[in-house]
């Protein structure tokens, strides 16, 4: 995934700075509440909810099975339509073909409607590099980009930065990047857009390369469909010459007609509106309206991989739509940076291990970010068990035998041991009980557990003295 | 009707009253309850951790202990979550494994009879007024397990509104977990206390004197800091409250 979170340190060391960051504790705590409580209202109305998640859980679950099929017929229909597919097996690869594909147009700059799939592969990176400055256009990646920054959150990706941080961003970079800031901008949320609003007017009418994400992809049609609030998405995909959609391959869906169960889930899930403001479909090339080039990058990038896990593909049934992070108490505390992907909370935790792999620091401690409680699978509109992978990766891990595994699998073999030999696991809580005065209730060192809780007293005796005494 | 009692690894050793307190509450309401003495854990922390193939033993013990009874009662929602939910997956892994079907065969003997106390209770033995007395102000959390695997629904809600004497009090915030987590606690040590202490801060101010629950790992966490904070309410099952009576009175 992108560069600009490699050698980021292991979750539990990230969350420390975030969990004794008073204002970003208050400032996540507000904004997860109110999103988590409007959510649950707008999906409250549909009194099929649990007939749509299902229908959504087995149109993507039919659809991965097959995906090789999809894959090809899609192909064949954006071919067919106008457009040019490209296969890009990972993200350096897809990152030449997009900054090939800009060279190729003369241009030295774009503008980019918001994508999760090129943050993932560091495409704006990898674009400076060839001296192509990519433009971010949704306003919190603006907020990101100008901030010099990285998202903490998949739809509101400023979610960690307030009016007051914002109006300072603007003021001091807009002008290094084009238009810059009105004289005397407050932090004023109107005046704040309207700074964006003439900021990017100007990018979007001079722009010839657009480039995009997208949220679905109709194998039968070649169509591309990408849902957003604030417009500028669609200005991107209908005002430069050449389009360059860079998808994640299982953004696929088979028909137009499944589109139907996704658009009711995907707005109520993500904003918690009934419809999202902006549904933009696009199919290949027409003449004398939008693109004259529509080139689409396939992307893989440990996909096909965690396909081939029976039971964490089923991260790949994600829409993206963050109800997860933000009903997730882990992620509240923690914040966004802390899981070192642009995928973060509970979907990155098992969506970043397995595309990336478990290999790093980070990588290692994200199935270990979460409690278990299972709300993010509650919310969850195609039904992912986000617990289960969870735990499934945490085998992964626990078998590769890394920092701090290896003390551990000892000591759960000794406990193994023990649990199954009754007469030790007595003979050890009889011990307990006679040493009870001797236990502390603070342990010395690096014990994070009694840094903030007191150990529980040990007990006179253990139940099974008191049924042996009592009942026997 | 013969049930038997999983009183669970924590409780054995660090929460005995809390199975003593079955054992008379059940009695009281003329159930026969057993206690097969080679019962240990259920592999949850285990499980949980990544550490599937070590828990393997202690769904066969499961199995063996309890085949007796008809029914396994345990005051435990997240250790009944474990055998519902759990054994039943490391069944279908070890046959994926091509080890056999024993260990699927054994999770569809255990997870048909094992229930979460306050299901037993309220689905099994249809008692929703158990007869207890306990005169405290109380709030309720309801563990994740309990909760969201498990379904529990009001179940416990119900049980304590009949409860002579007692004045229930609604905690804020409560469906959102405690921290607790098991190794979680541990390997996230942070996060987790700024999760309890946010739970402590929605209990205290309630006012009751008492905040209950069907966990008593849960309860493990959430009683450390109060005692820790010197706060004003103490941590309690729901099973030694339900167990109260105006002539044996809980203490």
């Amino acid at each position: 995934m992108s560069g600009t979170y490699l050698g980021m340190p292991s979750f539990p060391e990230a969350a420390r700075e975030a969990v004794h960051n008073e204002t970003l504790r208050e400032n996540l705590r507000h904004a997860t509440h109110t999103i988590r409580d409007k959510r649950a209202k707008a999906v409250a109305e549909l009194a099929d909810w649990a007939q749509l998640r299902e229908a959504g859980r087995q149109i993507k679950d039919r659809t991965l099975r097959h995906l090789d099929e999809y894959l090809v017929q899609l192909e064949k229909s954006v071919t067919a339509a106008g457009g040019t597919v490209h296969w890009a097996a990972d993200a350096d690869e897809a990152n030449r073909i997009v900054a090939g594909l800009v060279k190729a147009t003369g241009e030295r700059e774009v503008v980019k409607v918001k994508s999760m799939a090129t943050q993932e592969i560091g495409l704006n990176e990898a674009l400076e590099a060839e001296g192509i400055t990519a433009y971010e256009t949704d306003l919190a990646e603006l907020i990101v980009q100008l901030g010099e920054d990285r998202p903490s959150h998949i739809l509101v990706p400023a979610i960690h930065r307030n009016r007051g941080e914002i109006r300072e961003i603007f003021a001091r970079t807009m002008s290094e990047w084009g238009r810059p800031a009105p004289e005397g901008l407050t932090d004023s949320p109107a005046e704040l857009a309207e700074a964006a609003r003439l900021h990017l007017r100007e990018k979007f009418l001079r722009a010839k390369v657009g480039i995009s994400g997208a949220n679905f992809m109709v194998a039968e049609t070649g169509t591309l469909v990408v849902v957003e609030s604030e417009g500028n998405g669609r200005m991107c995909l209908t005002l430069p010459e050449t389009l360059i959609s860079v998808v994640g391959i299982e953004k696929t869906v088979p028909t137009w007609q499944d589109l139907e169960v996704f658009l009711q889930t995907l707005p109520r899930s993500s904003t918690a509106e009934r419809m999202n403001p902006y549904t933009s479909t696009w199919t290949g090339t027409t003449e004398a309206d939008g693109p004259r080039d529509f080139h689409l990058v396939l992307l893989d990038n440990g996909r096909t991989a965690t396909l081939a896990d029976e039971v964490g593909r089923q991260a790949l049934r994600c829409i993206r739509c963050s109800a997860c992070l933000n009903v997730c108490p882990v992620y509240e505390r923690a914040g966004g940076h802390a899981y070192g992907s642009v995928y973060p909370g509970p979907i990155g935790a098992i969506l970043s291990p397995q595309l990336r792999g478990t290999e790093s620091e980070i990588d290692a401690s994200l199935p270990y970010a979460s409690s278990l409680c299972g709300a993010c699978y509650d919310v969850c509109p195609v039904a992912i068990d986000i617990p289960e992978v969870l735990v499934h990766l945490r085998e992964r891990v626990a078998g590769q035998g890394g920092k701090g595994h290896r003390l551990e699998k000892a000591a759960i073999k000794a406990a193994g041991w023990v649990l199954n030999h009754p007469a030790a696991l007595a003979a050890g809580e009889k011990a307990a009980s006679k040493t009870r005065g001797l236990h502390p209730r603070r342990l010395p060192g690096a014990a994070a557990w009694t840094d903030s809780r007191d150990l529980p007293e040990v007990p006179p005796e253990p139940f099974r003295d008191w049924w042996k005494k009592n009942r026997t | 009707m013969r049930v038997g009692l999983f009183v669970t690894c924590v409780n054995d050793a660090l929460y005995p009253r809390t199975g003593i307190a079955v054992v008379k509450l059940l009695e009281r309401l003329g159930v026969e309850v057993g206690f097969p003495a080679g019962q240990t854990c259920c592999g949850q922390p285990q499980f949980n951790t990544g550490y599937r193939r070590e828990t393997e033993p202690l769904v066969r013990r499961f199995d063996r202990e309890f085949a007796p009874y008809d029914y396994v009662v345990t005051p435990s929602g997240s250790c009944a979550a474990m055998v519902r939910d759990n054994y039943p997956r490391i069944g279908r892994k070890a046959a994926a494994e091509h080890r056999g079907h024993e260990l699927a065969d054994a999770a569809a003997r255990s997870v048909p009879k094992t229930y979460e106390l306050t299901e037993f209770l309220v689905d099994v033995l249809g008692v929703v007024d158990v007869g207890a007395y306990f005169p405290h102000t109380v709030t309720y959390h309801p563990s994740c397990h309990g909760l969201r695997m498990l379904g529990l629904g009001d179940r416990p809600l119900r049980l304590l509104d009949a409860v002579r004497g007692l004045e229930l009090r609604e905690l804020a915030g409560a469906e959102e977990c405690c921290g607790f987590g098991g190794t979680f606690a541990v390997k996230n040590a942070d996060v987790s206390a700024a999760m309890g202490e946010d739970k402590v801060r929605n209990a205290v101010s309630t006012g009751a004197d008492v905040l209950c629950g069907a966990d008593n790992s849960c309860l493990m966490h959430i009683g450390g800091i109060l005692r820790r904070q010197d706060a004003p309410l103490r941590a309690l099952h729901l099973a030694e409250i339900l167990a109260s009576t105006e002539e044996e009175p809980h203490v």
